[in-house]
């Protein structure tokens, strides 16, 4: 379908987004993770200019992604995706820092300015997400666990389960969805 | 959980086949639109004389300023549900049902005495058109906010006006085959202040039901 032709050569998510939505898990996971590593500067900058501390930077960073990946029908399908990531970032970003008392956020610098300097995890932060999967129901939260932290897939976790693959993926999708609201909801 | 461990479940949730927001929001003032219209020919129906107005200038000028308002809403709506959005160009747009309408009262100005004024902004249906607009617009605003929630706009409450807007222009073009007041001293007084009772209530609903 082109997409290599009309890919274009400065914006390398671009061929890693076309991949992902035709199917192609590890582009995605790839993806996600330099998005990762980009919207964790972002967020590390806006929040040490709000005098924010650190710790609740991953907690950004994975509202950021989960949002990323719920409304990825937004990207327009163009020749670039860090602006549209961008805005996304900077969406919850604002969102997450009102939420902690931040009552006018400065305008956070652009994408392009921090893609320079990827940061990896701080693996020693204490996470919004475990707090908030707790609220699903044990299915929904057994499902998440088992895909997310013990690493199966989900013909595997189907199989455990004893659920076809449809239901597993039907319920992951509504986990994703549920903890997102959660995330909306949550006032710390 | 760690970030790494977060992304392989978004990356396990494969993609599924969803149409556009744009397409969502198409089908859902189309949709929305045909159900206030339904609803109004069998309430209320067409003034009689429909055939006759249809052929005036001031009879179709309703129907261009209301036609104005809708089309770059709509757009609007389409655009605006992308995080990125950059719609200054359409939201100049909006404008235009303005400019049609103050040129308009102007040639009316002109063209009738000044005793008539009063009594062609008055009216005959003022509560009509302030009542009828709004509630015409309710299907066509419920369905387009309901299609918006798939999208993620930067400014919830600006989309929320903006399917308020389309709804009320699309309200507005329906109410405008029953009002007998075709004067554009009447349009002007009547017409947008029913639109912005819509405007207002589908920012207040933006706010509620298009965050994510």
């Amino acid at each position: 379908m082109g997409a290599s032709a009309d890919a274009s050569p400065d914006d390398p998510w671009v061929p890693l987004m076309r991949a992902a939505i035709a199917g192609d898990q590890a582009a995605y996971t790839r993806l996600l993770d330099e998005i990762g590593r980009s919207v964790r500067a972002m967020a590390r900058s806006a929040f040490s200019r709000a005098r924010l501390g650190d710790a609740d930077v991953e907690d950004v960073v994975q509202e950021t992604l989960l949002a990323i990946h719920l409304k990825r029908h937004t990207w327009d399908g163009g020749p670039r995706v860090a602006p549209w990531a961008a805005a996304i970032a900077r969406h919850k970003i604002i969102d997450a820092m009102r939420r902690r008392g931040i009552r006018r956020a400065e305008p956070i610098e652009d994408f392009e300015q921090v893609l320079a300097a990827p940061e990896a995890e701080d693996p020693h932060t204490m996470r919004d997400v475990e707090r908030l999967l707790g609220g699903l129901g044990p299915r929904q939260q057994d499902i998440v666990r088992s895909i997310s932290i013990n690493g199966q897939s989900i013909a595997e976790t189907a199989r455990r389960l004893s659920m076809t693959e449809v239901a597993v993926r039907v319920a992951l999708h509504r986990a994703l969805k549920a903890l997102a609201a959660a995330y909306r909801n949550s006032l710390t | 959980m760690k970030t790494s461990e977060l992304i392989q479940a978004l990356a396990a949730d494969a993609p599924q086949p969803t149409p556009s927001v744009g397409r969502r929001a198409a089908l859902a003032i189309f949709i929305g639109g045909a159900a206030s219209l339904a609803l109004f020919m069998a309430a209320i129906g067409m003034r009689p004389d429909i055939r006759a107005a249809a052929l005036t200038v001031r009879f179709q000028l309703k129907f261009l300023d209301s036609f104005l308002l809708a089309l770059p809403s709509i757009l609007l709506c389409w655009r605006l549900a992308r995080p990125d959005a950059k719609p200054r160009a359409l939201l100049a747009a909006l404008a235009a049902p303005a400019v049609v309408l103050a040129i308009s009262v102007v040639a009316e100005l002109a063209l009738i005495p000044r005793d008539e004024w009063m009594k062609k902004l008055v009216g005959s249906n003022a509560m009509h058109c302030l009542t009828l607009i709004p509630l015409l617009s309710i299907p066509p605003l419920g369905a387009l906010l309901s299609a918006l929630r798939a999208g993620a706009p930067a400014n919830p409450m600006l989309s929320g006006a903006m399917a308020g807007a389309a709804s009320a222009g699309v309200a507005a073009m329906i109410y405008a085959t029953n009002c007998t007041d075709d004067s554009p001293l009447f349009v002007a007084s009547w017409y947008p202040l029913a639109s912005l009772i819509v405007i207002g209530a589908g920012a207040l609903a933006g706010r509620r039901w298009l965050q994510w």
